[in-house]
């Protein structure tokens, strides 16, 4: 309908504030799904595989179930098979003959659950799974990717040993064989990847001629770590049913789109199951619709006819709760003579894990091309499976890992052609609506909404100091080196096409229900701040329902790959729109005149040429009530997601209820950018080193929350500084087993890791392409902050010093001395960078 | 863990290796975490040799009577028994930091304290700080002025710490307080925003 009034004055967004579920956080009373209690609820234990890959060959239960006090044991064949599934658009996407599932007999990793008990109390069930008579028969497995792409190398699994590509339009990927001739490994050498055939390809340009008019081409092989997301909280879950319907307190990062996850995996009706997701103590990932384990608890519950709490210890988060596979890449890079990328030819093999295929090394690919805008490029790609845990998507998949592989090769480039590092990331940084690949059919780039990469390098330099810094003389100390780097990264931002829901209450309050999970990122307050800001109505007035279905809420997007405060603050809009014209109609209806001829502020609903003349929202409201239909929801409009449906029909008579799916336009894929720019000071007696300084400057749009954001950059920049300085993986090659099972084999970054000056800024420019102009922030920051330190150091040890991330002493000790580097045994992620001889 | 504290409760009839292997449960197969008793309602314990005592536990100023297991840890007893689920169980071996409360003034990790050795000694959790009218205390206030902390997971055990911390050094840097919870871990990583939270709290407490 007209309305010519501004879709919302930004008097909330942009502000920072006290979000809702803050207090309850610091006072301890904040629920998390460990946290639930149940009226004689029982506890479960897991039995998990000793061995990398085997197949269970005897399982006696009967000593276990005589125990006393144990009530019930879930195996595998127990498990429902696992239901297909149907997309928004109504397409049916077939289940997975290759997904995981919550427990099985034949593991493919070490630490996979195989069954899971259920007693009146741990030690019970600990002892219970002590008394399970069980045998396996070994089976062959792989723990690196090469080495299962060598000839004669061990497959994961079976059928094959990578993902391929589907063997016809419409189909699946799936697994098959792919094994790399000696020659070719005997070619590359030890220190670089193999050029082997790829599972996946695509290209545009003309590559090989770029390279072929370049001032210069480089060479590099990069191996990125494998991370696990170790979220504090791990992934326990409570199940109960009551009437036949399944109540699940679980972390997840979307409360609503874990029901149908649940659903799919249970093999059952959505609408009988309720997910309860106040708080979610970190997810990165890892948590996107909870994870397969927590039909576990509520399998048993039903089977033993109690409630069921599955508390996972820290070595079981640690082989169940993903992690990011690590890479190697290979990039040949072509330069011309002012550090503009002609041509760039990049081969990237990922560590899979045994499981769904992971789309990290794709997404290096696709983020390259948009990153540095290359002319020409090619991206090849293999998903090696191996017997290691499942991956999972964790902050900015694909997006750490091409800054890492390719960020220290512009400051490589800028060293050999005499070049400004800053000035060789700035002339290939994306600008406006940049190209992004991969071609589509018709072999034209897609284009990003919007991308202000030069300003945020620009305003980034002059805050950390570049010049200043890089025309400083060497330190005095002769112990001490010193290295600057800069780098920048990027990730998606945004989606579209969510819904918004609220009512306008009889007391007059808005109260927003809302589907986004609670995982810290306070996006789930956030977006709604343009909600309440559409009606001109004061935060104070304002209540947010999240965290439980069961208090019907807006189907909303998954809190991952940073889309959220784009996604919702959209759909909140929305909204808040559709609240606005109801209003208006309302009042049109009641006091006469036409919609148009109304305003909407101070929580009223007025005549533009008579402000006297008026209702107040709560009797708005109320008069909705009376006019039921659309106005109090009674009836809900086309195009709302059928979960969205359900909650206004429960919803339906209790105000003025507001609902619509996000239908904005947007023309091209939204990305956020970040420019990070460090220093690192290194101590080559001792191979130790410090982060001096860190500036992270970020393109993500309109800031909507100053200090949500801020702690978003930091903290995701603390990640990123933990990939390059000190988180791995650490593996026993010889049976399977890995060694890092605990924080303190593979330790987070604590406080004193942050650099010692800290600083970070926002270019703030809205984006063009959506009526908020916010994008995510959570994941550029990662890889940026991962590449910026990398740089630095390799401007303080030199280049090709180290070939693996994360640098940790004894790597820079061979830096230092390469004549105490020992090889390693091939390219992997999964030892020691270099050992130290002696 | 001190000998004398484990001979000084381990019950008559259980060996030292049964004790320790009850208070671990792990052993060679995976565990889901605590060995813990359950809630109320769950049935009687079987752990071998053990048997709970009646004891007083002196918890946020209050005098509470709670049966305790003699391998149970204070973590297990806030939490599963008294039901303060303030505190956080991230790690349950002393790494994260994420159960920290204070025990006479003392920063301690209640994962690795066993409830029968802090028996006399007063012992404050999160749920200690707010007034019982529900004005928070000015560490709290401070934090939640600067919006301090993501997930939020970790920050009863920050507060704790900070607590303790701040008793010895009441008026620290930025740089002694980050050394102060430095056995804190904050996998969101919001490090810097929550020290900006701690700093100010400190501040409010010294006005106070």
């Amino acid at each position: 309908m007209a309305d010519n009034d501004a879709l919302f004055t930004p008097k909330l967004t942009g502000r920072d504030y006290v979000t809702p579920d803050l207090r309850a956080k610091l006072t301890g009373s904040a629920r998390f799904a460990d946290d639930f209690r149940a009226e004689g609820m029982l506890v479960c234990k897991l039995l998990t595989s000793p061995l990398p890959h085997a197949r269970v060959t005897r399982l006696d239960l009967c000593a276990a179930l005589a125990m006393p006090g144990v009530r019930a044991i879930l195996t595998a064949d127990e498990l429902p098979p696992p239901a297909d599934s149907v997309s928004d658009s109504g397409a049916v996407i077939k289940a997975s003959p290759w997904a995981e599932r919550a427990l099985t007999m034949e593991p493919l990793y070490q630490g996979e659950p195989i069954l899971a008990v259920a007693a009146i109390d741990e030690a019970t069930a600990s002892a219970a799974i002590e008394a399970i008579d069980i045998a396996y028969e070994a089976l062959p497995f792989v723990i690196a990717p090469l080495d299962s792409l060598r000839p004669g190398g061990a497959n994961a699994r079976a059928d094959g040993n990578v993902w391929l590509p589907p063997a016809k339009p419409g189909e699946r990927p799936r697994i098959g064989e792919l094994k790399w001739s000696a020659a070719e490994f005997e070619a590359a050498g030890p220190d670089r990847l193999p050029l082997g055939k790829a599972a996946n390809e695509w290209s545009y340009g003309e590559v090989e001629a770029s390279l072929a008019q370049a001032a210069l081409v480089l060479d590099q092989t990069f191996v990125t770590p494998n991370v696990s997301h170790q979220a504090l909280e791990t992934r326990s879950a409570l199940a109960w049913w009551e009437n036949g319907k399944l109540h699940l307190t679980v972390g997840s990062q979307s409360t609503a789109q874990t029901v149908p996850a649940i659903a799919k995996w249970l093999n059952m009706d959505a609408n009988d199951i309720v997910v309860i997701s106040e708080y979610t103590g970190g997810g990165f990932g890892g948590k996107i619709t909870a994870s397969v384990a927590a039909i576990i608890p509520a399998l048993l519950a039903k089977k033993a006819r109690a409630p069921v709490m599955l508390r996972v210890s820290r070595e079981d988060e640690q082989a169940i709760g993903r992690a990011r596979p690590s890479t190697i890449g290979r990039m040949r890079a072509g330069f011309a003579k002012d550090g503009r990328l002609l041509g760039l030819d990049m081969l990237v093999v990922m560590d899979n894990g045994p499981y769904e295929e992971q789309f990290d090394a794709f997404m290096a690919g696709r983020l390259a091309s948009l990153l540095y805008q290359p002319q020409a490029m090619r991206w090849r790609g293999v998903a090696v499976l191996t017997n290691t845990p499942t991956r999972g998507a964790q902050t900015a998949p694909g997006g750490l890992q091409v800054s890492a592989l390719l960020g220290p090769v512009l400051a490589k480039a800028a060293r050999r052609l005499g070049l400004d590092p800053l000035a060789v990331c700035r002339i290939n940084a994306p600008e406006g609506r940049a190209s992004v690949g991969p071609p589509k059919p018709d072999a034209s780039l897609n284009v990003a909404t919007s991308a202000f990469v030069k300003q945020a390098l620009d305003q980034g330099a002059t805050t950390f100091g570049w010049q200043t810094r890089r025309s400083r003389p060497a330190p005095a100390k002769k112990s001490v080196r010193r290295g600057i780097g800069v780098a920048t990264g990027c990730f998606v931002a945004g989606t579209v096409g969510f819904d918004g829901l609220l009512v306008i209450t009889p007391q007059g309050r808005l109260r927003i229900h809302t589907g986004v999970g609670n995982l810290g990122t306070e996006s789930f307050s956030d977006a709604q701040r343009v909600a309440a800001d559409a009606l001109d109505m004061p935060w104070e007035a304002c209540e947010i329902v999240w965290g439980n279905t069961g208090r019907h809420l807006a189907w909303s997007c998954v809190s991952g790959g940073s889309q959220t405060i784009h996604a919702m603050s959209r759909a909140a809009l929305a909204a808040g729109l559709d609240a606005r014209a109801k209003l208006k109609e309302i009042a049109a209806q009641t006091l006469g005149g036409k919609p148009k001829e109304y305003a909407v502020g101070g929580q009223r609903v007025f005549r533009r040429d008579n402000g006297d003349q008026g209702l107040s929202f709560a009797e708005a409201a109320r008069r909705a009530i009376e006019l039921g239909g659309i106005y109090d929801g009674h009836q809900c409009p086309a195009g709302i997601n059928k979960a969205t449906h359900a909650a206004v029909a429960a919803l339906a008579g209790q105000g003025l209820v507001a609902v619509a799916r996000d239908t904005f336009p947007r023309d091209g894929q939204t990305y956020s950018y970040v420019a990070t720019f460090a220093e690192v000071e290194v101590d080559i007696e001792t191979g130790r080193y410090r982060i001096a300084a860190l500036h992270a400057e970020a393109d993500a749009g309109t800031v909507v929350h100053p200090r949500a954001f801020a702690g978003q950059l930091a903290g995701r920049s603390m990640l990123g500084i933990g990939h390059a300085t000190r988180q791995k993986w650490f593996y026993d090659k010889e049976h399977g087993i890995a060694m890092s099972r605990r924080f303190y084999q593979s330790r987070p970054p604590t406080v004193l890791c942050c650099p010692e000056r800290f600083t970070w800024g926002s270019v703030g420019i809205p984006d063009p392409q959506t009526p908020t102009g916010a994008r995510g922030i959570g994941e550029p920051p990662t890889g940026a902050a991962c590449a910026a330190v990398l740089c630095a150091l390799n401007d303080a040890l030199g280049d090709d010093t180290f070939l693996r991330a994360p640098v940790m002493v004894d790597a820079v000790l061979a830096a230092i001395e390469p004549e105490i580097r020992q090889a390693t045994d091939g390219l992997s992620a999964k030892v020691s960078s270099f050992r130290v001889a002696g | 863990m001190h000998a004398s504290i484990v001979e000084s409760i381990r019950p008559a009839g259980m060996t030292r290796r049964q004790f320790i292997k009850s208070v671990i449960a792990t052993g060679a197969v995976s565990s889901s975490g605590l060995l813990f008793s359950g809630p109320a309602g769950a049935g009687p314990k079987a752990s071998p040799g053990a048997v709970e005592r009646l004891i007083t536990l002196d918890v946020n100023g209050q005098r509470r009577r709670v049966d305790v297991l003699p391998q149970e840890t204070l973590a297990q007893t806030l939490r599963h028994k008294l039901g303060l689920t303030g505190l956080k169980v991230g790690c349950d071996r002393g790494e994260c930091g994420a159960c920290t409360v204070l025990v006479d003034a003392v920063p301690q990790y209640a994962c690795s304290l066993l409830t029968q050795s802090v028996r006399g000694k007063a012992i404050l959790t999160v749920e200690g700080l707010a007034r019982p009218d529900g004005k928070l205390h000015p560490l709290q206030q401070g934090v939640l002025d600067e919006q301090g902390f993501q997930c939020g997971y970790c920050a009863p055990g920050f507060l704790m710490a900070t607590l303790g911390f701040l008793v010895t050094n009441p008026h620290p840097t930025r740089q002694e307080l980050a050394h102060g919870v430095s056995g804190n871990l904050c996998r969101c990583q919001d490090y810097d925003k929550i020290l900006t939270g701690l700093m100010r709290g400190a501040e409010y407490m010294r006005k106070e």
